[in-house]
């Protein structure tokens, strides 16, 4: 791997990269995992800072890179996603959630109604066929954020730079596209590396 | 079963009318159309028990039924008034008042457009462009068309009909008396304002038959290669040119098709020339028969211009008792031809020339894949001549004056005259026949429409043009039309023009390419956002990508031209958008408004946000 081409190059400083889940499933995040061992190569260019992969819960500095996953949903999410577009140079949106909204934006099908949202909550926890709910009440603990109107795509609420497609974009697709950013290569995909079918 | 569906469930007995009209038509499966047609009038629903009896009588599956009558506008599945009002609400008509119109119907009715009073008496509903885009707002009223609607207009025709008068009756008291063409012009005001040398001037009845009968089919087709006639639909492709390919074409039976579909929105030429000049198109549907060959013909009327059905059968039936229909034509052995009347049924994309051969065969009016083109495969899988009611015109009085009379007329590449259909924001609105080559200007100042800020040319799949360019020429080289010029003052909002035009697509695709059926919803919602000031100066970028991608892999002409509202706006008026568009704030998108967003939330969990609310302390 090091003779490699796009192996990334040792001498450059080291970039700081911060990652986020919002409306995901967490997939993306295990998809980075799917590096495998190529994740050493890729530490020896990178720090991460926030990011559920160090449990750091707050930005400690500026960083280079931050890493999307999911889309908006709720208020949480959005202003995740805008300290995010504050602390970090480059956004990636990472797979189909952050894109386009992916699968919860199946939520913003619910369209010839007054209220999409409680319609969509009651079917969820009260009047859905298989629902075992004794309270028969929608949850409303105050911790809970506020769940936004319909399901945004990131590029809705800030600017994104990269976005990376996939359910779940496989560990070369985000090896290579991470390699070759960190090193000023990155000239857009090869298809046959993003085409699914 | 719904209400309404019970109420109108077919009567007893139904099963014996509904076979006595498929009798009507042989059961002839190709007769669909007219046959659901009949349906439709007699029960004024399709239910689902008269498809099945359809289904039995015709030989198809009932789905292949079902298919055909859930594909046309003014056919329908749930049960209608006896009296339905469809008010049509394109874009002209809106500016002309139709809000307070439609208020009025809805009023006096006691109904939302789309419903039905409960006693099943009215139905009311929204259609596109009627083709009375120069008597606007205009509705038709069962087979009835009225126009230049007012309120006050409007109470008195719901009371009239209120009190068991007959849509007929409110045109006039001694409707029965009149004759077809009276009635149509009672009806509908034909506004020619300028009538121009082929077409609307004087001229001899059959003369240009007379002549054709002394050519050989060959040198008929050589008389309208010269005179450089192209099709007057939209496609501008060279008519003679059309007619060699289809007598080149070995076959047994041959097809001459007359496209009356006039859907395009703001034309309305085809309807004035079927009220004021039908002998000269079916004379020159008998010459493009003798010139390729074809012994049978079908006139395509579109469903909305029902009310001119018995004024062209009447037409019909003169000929045929004149020898001018039929066999033997003028006295000449073996020159057989006769035409049928096949009416539509509110369907935009049935105009589109594969669309309407689809149509005629009795099936869902879809395009079909080309080649092979018409000319080569058309109805029933014979070659077939598919031509404008305009150009079947002026190929009668080209035969009539010769090629060279009709060739000078005009300018280079673009021959002869033709009719514009101008309506909107203009003191003269009506049909003006002038030869090819005048500019934009020239037309708008005869019709009395130079204030104008914006011009659509050849209706929503032409291209708006914008006052620095109103010198460009109206040739096929230049501002092509098929007719339609729609005159828009500096009042009206060019984005919600663009908006509803791109609704009309999106209602009238025929959903086979999902480019086109997908992408045209995508591309109305985007242009929704930059009326909403919710779009991002990217959008725009997305506005010429995705158009792109439509025209691209679209199968026929709808979604080839179906972006053209906003590629051409964004080419003439790109301040409109660039306007409308916000910029993000330190690449934070201005554009993603947080607190509507959690608006919803906030109530439905009673309590605020502790993120964005700033008093949630408090
Ligand atoms: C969506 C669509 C709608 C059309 N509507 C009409 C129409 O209403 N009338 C018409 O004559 N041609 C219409 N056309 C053009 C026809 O396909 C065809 O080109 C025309 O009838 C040929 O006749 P012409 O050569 O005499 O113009 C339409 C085309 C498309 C793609
Ligand atoms: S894109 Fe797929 S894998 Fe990634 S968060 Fe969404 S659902 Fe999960
Ligand atoms: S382009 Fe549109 S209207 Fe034409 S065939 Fe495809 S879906 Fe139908
Ligand atoms: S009839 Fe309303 S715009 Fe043509």
């Amino acid at each position: 791997m090091p003779d490699s081409q796009d192996a990334p190059a040792a001498d450059l400083p080291k970039a700081r990269i911060a990652t986020a889940s919002l409306a995901g499933c967490f997939g993306c995040h295990m998809a980075i995992l799917d590096i495998d061992e190529r994740l050493i190569d890729l530490m020896a260019l990178v720090e991460f800072d926030r990011s559920p992969l160090t449990d750091i819960k707050k930005f400690t500095k500026r960083c280079d890179i931050g890493i999307i996953e999911g889309g908006c949903c709720n208020e949480e999410n959005v202003h995740v996603l805008q300290d995010f577009r504050e602390n970090c140079d480059i956004l990636i949106g990472l797979g189909q959630c952050a894109i386009m909204g992916g699968l919860p934006a199946m939520r913003n099908a619910i369209m010839h109604s007054d209220e999409p949202l409680r319609e969509c909550l009651e079917e969820a926890y009260i009047t859905g066929r298989y629902i075992r709910n004794k309270t028969h009440n929608i949850p409303n603990d105050p911790a809970l954020p506020l769940l936004l109107d319909k399901v945004y795509a990131c590029s809705e609420v800030v600017e994104m730079d990269y976005q990376i497609p996939g359910c779940a974009p496989t560990g070369d697709v985000i090896f290579e596209t991470l390699s070759k950013l960190l090193t000023g290569k990155f000239r857009g995909f090869e298809r046959e590396t993003i085409k699914f079918d | 079963m719904t209400a309404g569906e019970t109420a109108g469930a077919p009567a007893s007995g139904y099963q014996d009318q509904v076979a006595q009209i498929c009798d009507s038509y042989d059961n002839d499966p190709h007769r669909m159309l007219d046959i659901l047609r009949d349906v439709q009038d007699r029960f004024r629903w399709i239910a689902r028990e008269t498809m099945q009896t359809v289904a039995e009588k015709t030989g198809l599956t009932q789905i292949a039924v079902e298919g055909v009558a859930s594909f046309y506008a003014f056919l329908s599945l749930a049960p209608k008034g006896r009296i339905t009002i469809r008010l049509c609400d394109d874009i002209v008509d809106q500016f002309a008042g139709l809000p307070e119109v439609t208020e009025s119907f809805e009023k006096a009715l006691g109904i939302g457009i789309g419903e039905t009073t409960s006693d099943g008496g009215f139905s009311l509903e929204y259609t596109p462009c009627i083709g009375m885009c120069d008597q606007a707002p205009a509705a038709m009223i069962n087979d009835v068309i009225v126009t230049n609607l007012t309120p006050e207009k409007t109470r008195a025709l719901v009371a009239a009909l209120k009190s068991g008068k007959r849509p007929e009756d409110l045109i006039s008291p001694d409707f029965d008396d009149l004759t077809p063409h009276q009635r149509a012009v009672t009806m509908v005001e034909n506004n020619i304002r300028h009538a121009g040398a082929v077409l609307l001037g004087p001229a001899a009845p059959d003369a240009g038959l007379k002549n054709a009968l002394d050519l050989t089919p060959s040198r008929i087709i050589k008389e309208l290669e010269d005179s450089g006639l192209r099709g007057c639909g939209g496609a501008g492709f060279p008519t003679g040119r059309k007619w060699r390919f289809a007598a080149e074409t070995e076959a047994e039976r041959r097809f001459v098709i007359c496209n009356a579909d006039e859907g395009e929105p703001g034309t309305f030429k085809d309807r004035v020339l079927l009220t004021e000049r039908p002998h000269l198109l079916i004379e020159g549907m008998t010459i493009a028969a003798r010139a390729v060959g074809a012994r049978e013909g079908l006139l395509y009327l579109r469903g909305e211009y029902i009310y001119l059905r018995d004024l062209l059968e009447e037409v019909l039936a003169d000929r045929r008792a004149r020898g001018l229909l039929g066999d033997g034509i003028m006295g000449v052995d073996g020159f057989d031809f006769d035409i049928r009347l096949q009416l539509g049924a509110g369907a935009y994309i049935c105009g589109e020339e594969g669309a309407l051969i689809s149509s005629c065969e009795g099936l869902p009016g879809e395009p079909k894949t080309r080649p092979p083109f018409p000319v080569t495969r058309g109805y029933l899988g014979f070659p077939t001549v598919v031509n404008n009611v305009e150009t079947l015109c002026h190929a009668a009085r080209i035969l009539d004056r010769g090629s060279k009379w009709f060739f000078d007329m005009g300018t280079e590449g673009s021959h002869g005259t033709k009719l514009f259909s101008v309506s909107g924001d203009c003191l003269n609105p009506g049909i003006y026949e002038l030869p090819y080559g005048l500019s934009l200007k020239e037309l708008l100042e005869m019709a009395g429409g130079e204030d104008a800020a914006a011009v659509l040319v050849g209706g929503p799949s032409g291209a708006m043009i914008a006052r620095d360019t109103f010198d460009r020429k109206l040739t096929f080289d230049d501002l092509a039309t098929g007719g339609a010029i729609t005159v828009f003052s500096k009042d009206r909002n060019v984005l919600e023009i663009v908006e509803y035009y791109m609704s009309f697509f999106v209602h009238e695709s025929c959903g086979y390419c999902t480019p086109c059926r997908v992408g045209n919803v995508l591309l109305q919602k985007a242009v929704a956002k930059f009326r909403e000031g919710l779009a991002n100066p990217e959008d725009i970028a997305y506005l010429k990508d995705l158009s792109g991608t439509i025209i691209e892999t679209s199968r026929c002409g709808l979604g080839m031209t179906s972006p053209n509202p906003i590629l051409s706006t964004l080419e003439n008026f790109p301040l409109v958008y660039s306007a409308m568009a916000k910029p993000s704030k330190d690449r934070i998108r201005d554009t993603f408004d947080i607190q509507s967003a959690i608006d919803g939330a906030r109530k439905l969990a009673k309590r605020r946000s502790y993120v964005f609310d700033r008093d949630f302390s408090q």
